[in-house]
């Protein structure tokens, strides 16, 4: 059975699909990762699909639901390298990936993530220190 | 005028056959010198058509051929199955309408992706679906 | 045509190339500026030598017969050349007419006491004549659609440059009506080149672009929304008040997109969100 490998690197899951999805290719994958993050309690997942010529509305709704369930484990998904012709395609189709996050490349998608979760930590070291005057 | 220059016929009843169909789908458009954005837009929408047709018939025929209107060449592809058929065409044709558990993009968007998109269905029968994607346009 | 008449055009060549060429020279709308005489003396004789070796033919007036091809294609050649040295329709269709009047001037002085027959070869003449003008008007009207047709490539090429105004900035001014065919190359052009150039932001400038209705404004929100699934923001600049005014009377909805009245504004907003700061230096100070 095929599969996707998914990396693990620091608190970020990379996955970096390389050849065109077929249904249960990418079912599989939406399977696996969110187990994944739920298992290495991942911070954020980082899909890499700039070697992926067609995305239809069965695998824009695979994306759709890996950043959906990932959200609710508490990581934030980045989908980087989309072509120019699949983003063309994906809005016309009518499927605009409404909370999925995009960058460019790995390393800008890196760099939001990053971005990201020192925002939501800062917070949380925010509302320490509140919690410290209050006592 | 519409004239066919080549044809293929090609059955589609395994998903092994639905990724032997995308690559006969690309080198024809690819022969005709299509562009990579239209290439992308008939890729994924004969994609649509076809997932269409192994989830609700169990599969069926897609026909490519490559047609002339004189200035232009395109490709045209007709999707002909002995499924359940379509009871409401025009609902299946509205965004967000779906029986099976989809976005309901398939059809209504499908239709957006390609020149020229028609649609015959009878309940009980079948359904043909025939799209056309000029190389310019 | 009879062999006496073939013949003797034959023999005349010279003279009717010498008419031909008065003629062609006397016309006011010459074009020495576009054509040497001497390369318009060659074209004359070519045509001639092609044209009279094949009087003799049985298929006389049929042009579309095979014997005709040499001619039919040196006169397309010319008329080609001239459609796309900017020759006008008049002056490419003198150079024909003004050899039927040298072929008929010829037959008129060596015919001079034969009525009859001076009228049927006349009306042959002019007949052939009158189908090999159309054939060099077809072709010279194909040969400006050529033109037009690179023409339009042309201007869709240049009418959508995009500009790198800064590192990880590009900008992208439309000029001319947004539709559905220009929207896709400017879309088609902007998406490449962020891609090419790893750039973050893109500003579509639509200052030059004259009216936006609800069609064009669908163009620019698909085009952001492609921009965004990439990976990268897009603004919008250039925004004039009446556009402002059309789109809310219109009743579309723009609060998805960053919308800015300038490029200038656009620019900056673009320094802010990739931490850049643009300040006057102290003219004082000393590096």
């Amino acid at each position: 059975m095929d599969k996707i490998p998914i990396l693990r690197m620091g608190a970020f899951l990379l996955v970096t699909i390389q050849v065109d999805l077929y249904d249960r290719l990418a079912l599989n994958l939406e399977a696996d990762l969110v187990q994944m993050v739920n298992n290495t309690n991942a911070k954020g997942v980082l899909i890499d699909i700039s070697a992926v010529s067609i995305v239809d509305s069965f695998m824009g709704r695979i994306i759709g639901n890996i950043a959906s369930m990932s959200k609710i484990l508490d990581a934030e998904t980045v989908v980087v390298g989309m072509q120019p012709a699949v983003a063309i395609t994906l809005i016309e189709l009518g499927l605009p990936l409404k909370g999925v996050h995009t960058a460019l490349d790995m390393e800008k998608g890196m760099n939001l993530l990053k971005s990201m979760i020192e925002v939501t930590e800062e917070d949380e070291d925010q509302e320490q220190d509140d919690d410290l005057i209050a006592e | 005028m519409i004239l066919s220059l080549s044809k293929d016929t090609i059955q589609v009843l395994k998903e092994q056959d639905v990724v032997f169909l995308k690559n006969r789908v690309k080198e024809t458009a690819v022969k005709i010198k299509m562009g990579l954005v239209n290439q992308t837009r008939l890729l994924t929408a004969a994609s649509e058509l076809v997932r269409n047709m192994m989830r609700y018939a169990n599969g069926g025929v897609c026909l490519i051929e490559v047609v002339s209107s004189g200035r232009n060449n395109g490709v045209r592809l007709t999707f002909s199955d002995r499924g359940p058929g379509i009871p409401d065409i025009a609902a299946a044709m509205r965004d967000g309408f779906s029986t099976g558990k989809s976005l309901g993009l398939g059809l209504p968007g499908t239709k957006r992706l390609v020149n020229e998109f028609d649609i015959k269905s009878k309940v009980g029968e079948g359904t043909v679906i025939t799209i056309i994607k000029w190389a310019n346009g | 045509m009879s062999l006496k008449t073939h013949q003797l055009l034959q023999k005349k060549k010279k003279i009717i190339l010498e008419l031909w060429m008065k003629n062609q020279l006397a016309d006011e709308g010459l074009r020495e500026d576009l054509i040497s005489n001497e390369e318009l003396r060659m074209q004359s004789e070519e045509l001639i030598d092609a044209l009279i070796g094949n009087l003799s033919g049985a298929n006389f007036t049929n042009l579309d017969s095979e014997e005709w091809n040499p001619v039919i294609e040196i006169l397309g050649g010319i008329a080609i050349t001239r459609a796309r040295q900017g020759f006008s329709p008049r002056e490419t269709g003198n150079f024909v007419f003004s050899l039927k009047e040298a072929i008929l001037e010829v037959l008129q002085g060596e015919i001079p006491n034969d009525a009859k027959a001076l009228y049927a070869e006349s009306t042959k003449i002019n007949r052939l004549m009158d189908n090999l003008s159309v054939v060099t008007f077809e072709t010279f009207i194909k040969g400006r659609e050529e033109v037009i047709l690179r023409q339009t490539d042309e201007i869709t090429e240049i009418s959508t440059p995009v500009i790198r105004v800064w590192d990880g900035i590009l900008a992208l001014p439309i000029i001319g009506t947004l539709d559905s065919a220009r929207t896709q190359i400017v879309m088609e052009n902007l998406l490449q080149e962020i891609v090419e150039t790893g750039s973050s932001i893109a500003i579509l400038d639509i200052s030059g672009v004259p009216a936006v209705d609800s069609l064009v404004a669908q163009h620019l929100i698909k085009t952001v929304s492609a921009t965004r699934l990439m990976g990268a923001e897009c603004i919008i600049s250039g925004i004039r008040p009446e556009i402002a005014q059309t789109v809310v009377h219109l009743g579309i909805d723009l609060s998805n997109i960053i919308t800015k009245a300038t490029l200038a504004s656009a620019l900056a907003y673009s320094f802010r969100a990739m931490r850049l700061e643009v300040r006057k230096i102290n003219s004082l100070q000393k590096n």
